[in-house]
């Protein structure tokens, strides 16, 4: 057998780039349409019922929204985190902390006037996340510790202790019983502006500002170069450590801030399960960006309403969230096993010789 | 009696995406034949060569061996029909011995079985006049020691065509004379070789026949015998280069920039890299530095700029102790020290990054405020694109897709645009084609002519010879002494280099 030969590709045309993506999608819709076929569902009808489902009335336009959202400031935060090929995978554990410190904000100031209320609970969100990085960072930049398993561990870290927090000691004594730290007060809620917390409005500007940061200021720039080369950005008179933790102390912020955001906007309340795994879907939707802030915006978009098709459909056609899940699965598969036809071209090389020979 | 054809390669074609790597290819080699495959950089060679030892796969065209059609599709087809390769980096175990090394990936059982090994290597050692202790562990061997036992690998697998990707890139002439001795006595055993490289003194020396390569193409097979060096140059570059490095002597009173003093510096290992260095680089000269690869070379580069830090020591730039400094602090001090690295990519350029932002790199540090300042680099790339000549399809176009010899220009013009004093290059012109050589010892002749101090790391010797005014000789990490290039031989630099010992010619 001479089977597959790949070879990287050089200089791809941007029309052929576009074909390849378009046509993952077109397989991905296919390929999930069988499977729902197959699972005895209509496939003509559940596409579009998704697509209603997120887009269909103001109500569910609103929760694909609000589905973007953190995944969007979240993204942000992995951005710069993975510009620098620093491998942040604990976005949940930083979100986590985030919203755990805009919490004791709420809960104890709660006297404060609503404007400096939030602020402080914004702030407070945003140091605790970047502290919540900087540990990894700290000891990657000193010592070379790997940070993909300790960014990991710390999530756990994180969620278990606010757990324990909403099982013990602040637990709320009105609660009759059940675990749960007592709901904010209205002061401490993110108002709403066109009937969507202003969360939106927080996302749209950090998009902007991540964008200019990272393209147009030193600082973006040297996080940059040590992403591409760390003996390059030695040579330059750069100051490695100080990169590392100032990039990963912003990396760490902006996942403290959904932290803040779907605490005080979606929650109202500090619970063990808020970070809703946006942490991790956040890497798939940076990466597909291409780490690029503005692409951030409308992947995340795309990917939230696909979210919200998908819980639309359990809903209106009884299907099962595994069936969602999967179709959520099969459709990033393609999208990007994509990536690899971009990079490479596959040749059965093999095969096509032994035909020719035949002929 | 007719010669038997070893290798018959016929009409060979292979593209990688755009660029024609191989373009109707012919290559004919013998038995008993020292075959030289010549041709610069990007010509084909090592595309060829891969293509006959498995790793590639020809587009088109066929490959003969002993008279016997074959269809390699992976590098063991290749070494079951006797075809070895030894490859520019080698592929040893470091921490194995060479015994091991050898019968790596061989054996078929879970355990090796080392009975007739040791006689088996003394049998292939002897035979070729093959020198290696099979109990050596490999980190403990020198350059020249690593390919004999990659010479052996091959050997004790039966090949009985060996192919040579720039053998003699990293050895010492010492080393040289004893792996052309091995050659010739396979050349004696029947054996087929061929050798790529673009060193035209060795191929002269020691080849029976040359095929040039350009551009992908086969330009023609000439007799070694038959053939001078400049019509090979003509054949290999495509038109007449003249090869004369020029030598101008600088004015007696010079005054130093530079001045190391009892310089040592410690290597990753924490084990001594360079060991009681002092020397001195005045204006207006070329200091070579020779040595075999790792002797401190990379080192004395490194801690000059700062990025290594020094045991003990000093180094006073102007009069001034500049130990300790950082680059950053280089850099804002204004202290005017250019620095090109080995590691073009990996080190004084970011790949993935454009013309401009490589030049702002080392200009963002001077930029006042939080935000960066491209106005003036596009300016200063345009400029150096047209002063270097660099080929490029624009200012905003990644460096790491330029060639070697336009990557090196990138570098040099980005160092030399900020008027240097000092300029440290580091292998400046390695795995460039002859004409971007030329071209960058001419900018540093020119550099020299205005009064800066030229550090120049070198391996090829007769370049070293010709291009510095002193070469300062690394041995071990040591100064093994500086000479006058007119006044030494290249043979005696080697000794000094391997620390004065004379390597038996077995």
């Amino acid at each position: 057998m001479n089977g597959i030969h790949i070879s990287k590709r050089e200089d791809l045309p941007k029309k052929r780039e576009t074909v390849i993506r378009i046509l993952a999608v077109i397989l991905s819709i296919v390929c999930a349409g069988l499977v729902i076929w197959i699972l005895g569902y209509n496939p003509i009808r559940v596409f579009p019922s998704m697509i209603s489902g997120a887009l269909g009335t103001e109500i569910r336009l609103q929760q694909t929204i609000l589905k973007a959202i953190p995944l969007i400031v979240t993204s942000l935060g992995i951005l710069v985190a993975f510009k620098m090929k620093f491998w942040n995978i604990g976005g949940e554990g930083q979100i986590i902390m985030g919203a755990l410190a805009a919490s004791y904000v709420a809960l104890n100031m709660d006297g404060l006037p609503k404007g400096i209320l939030l602020s402080l609970m914004a702030l407070a969100a945003m140091i605790a996340g970047g502290l919540w990085a900087f540990i990894p960072a700290f000891f990657k930049a000193k010592m070379g510790v790997n940070e993909t398993i300790f960014t990991l561990m710390l999530n756990y870290i994180a969620i278990k202790y606010v757990t324990y927090l909403q099982y013990g000691p602040w637990k709320s004594p009105e609660s009759q019983g059940f675990p749960k730290v007592a709901t904010f007060s209205d002061n401490a809620v993110l108002p709403k502006l066109f009937g969507i917390h202003i969360g939106w409005l927080i996302a749209l500007l950090l998009v902007v500002i991540v964008y200019i940061f990272i393209n147009h200021t030193k600082k973006g720039f040297e996080i940059s170069v040590v992403g591409e080369s760390r003996e390059t950005a030695r040579y330059a008179g750069m100051n490695i450590a100080t990169i590392i933790l100032i990039a990963m102390f912003i990396s760490g912020g902006l996942c403290g801030l959904t932290g803040m955001i779907q605490a005080s906007a979606v929650e109202k309340t500090l619970s063990a399960n808020l970070s809703g795994g946006y942490g991790f879907t956040a890497i798939i939707t940076a990466w597909l960006a291409r780490l690029n802030a503005i692409a951030v915006l409308f992947v995340c978009i795309a990917f939230a309403i696909l979210l919200q098709g998908g819980a639309y459909i359990q809903i209106s056609m009884q299907i099962p969230a595994a069936v969602a899940d999967m179709m959520q699965g099969i459709i990033l598969f393609f999208v990007l096993g994509s990536e690899f036809f971009l990079q490479y071209k596959v040749n059965l090389a093999g095969s096509f010789r032994k035909a020719k020979e035949v002929a | 009696m007719e010669p038997v054809k070893a290798i018959e390669m016929r009409g060979i074609t292979k593209t990688f995406g755009a660029i024609h790597a191989n373009q109707d290819v012919d290559l004919t080699v013998y038995n008993g034949e020292i075959h030289a495959l010549l041709g610069e950089n990007g010509a084909g060679k090592s595309t060829l060569m891969n293509m006959l030892s498995g790793i590639y796969r020809q587009d088109n065209g066929s490959i003969v061996i002993y008279g016997k059609e074959v269809h390699f599709t992976s590098p063991k087809d290749s070494i079951a029909i006797g075809i070895g390769m030894i490859h520019q980096h080698f592929k040893l175990v470091d921490v194995m011995t060479a015994k091991e090394n050898i019968i790596l990936g061989k054996g078929k059982g879970l355990f090796t079985k080392n009975k007739n090994l040791a006689k088996e290597i003394k049998e292939i050692s002897d035979r070729y006049g093959l020198d290696v202790n099979p109990e050596k562990k490999v980190y403990n061997m020198s350059v020249g020691e690593k390919q004999t036992l990659e010479i052996i690998k091959v050997l004790y697998r039966g090949a009985k065509i060996l192919i040579l990707d720039e053998p003699t890139a990293v050895l010492t002439p010492q080393e040289i004379k004893r792996l052309f001795q091995i050659l010739r006595n396979m050349r004696e055993q029947g054996c087929a070789v061929v050798i790529i490289t673009h060193k035209l003194n060795e191929v002269m020396e020691i080849s029976d026949r040359i095929t040039v390569l350009r551009k992908g193409k086969t330009i023609g097979t000439v007799k070694t015998s038959e053939v001078q060096v400049p019509a090979l140059i003509e054949m290999m570059v495509g038109k007449k280069v003249d090869l004369e490095i020029k030598k101008e002597k600088m004015p007696i009173p010079k005054k130093p920039l530079l001045e190391v003093d009892n310089l040592y510096v410690l290597n990753h290992d924490h084990k001594l890299a360079l060991e009681e260095i002092s020397f001195s680089l005045y204006e207006g000269e070329i200091l070579g530095i020779a040595g075999v690869a790792g002797s401190g070379q990379k080192e004395i580069c490194e801690t000059i700029a700062g990025l290594t830090r020094a045991e003990r020591g000093r180094i006073f730039f102007e009069g001034e102790n500049i130990i300790g400094k950082s680059p950053r602090d280089i850099i804002r001090l204004g202290i005017r020290m250019g620095f090109i690295p080995e590691d073009r990519l990996g080190m004084g350029l970011v790949g993935s990054m454009d013309i401009v932002h490589n030049l702002v790199l080392k200009d963002y540090q001077n930029q006042p405020g939080v935000f960066l300042k491209r106005g003036p680099c596009e300016v200063k790339a345009k400029a150096i694109v047209n002063r270097l000549d660099i080929q490029t399809p624009g200012i905003h176009f990644p460096v790491k897709k330029l060639s070697g010899g336009n990557i090196q220009k990138v570098l040099l013009g980005r160092e030399i645009d900020s008027n240097p004093k000092v300029l440290i290059t580091a292998y400046p012109v390695r795995g460039l084609d002859i004409g971007a050589s030329y071209k960058i010892y001419d900018l540093l002749n020119e550099q020299k002519s205005k009064g800066v101090g030229v550090l120049f790391i070198g391996e090829d010797l007769d370049v070293l010879m010709d291009l510095c005014d002193r070469i300062m000789v690394f041995c071990i990490g040591k100064i093994a002494g500086i000479v006058n290039p007119d006044e030494v031989t290249k043979e005696e630099i080697g000794l000094m280099m391997t620390g004065g010992k004379e390597v038996s010619l077995s």
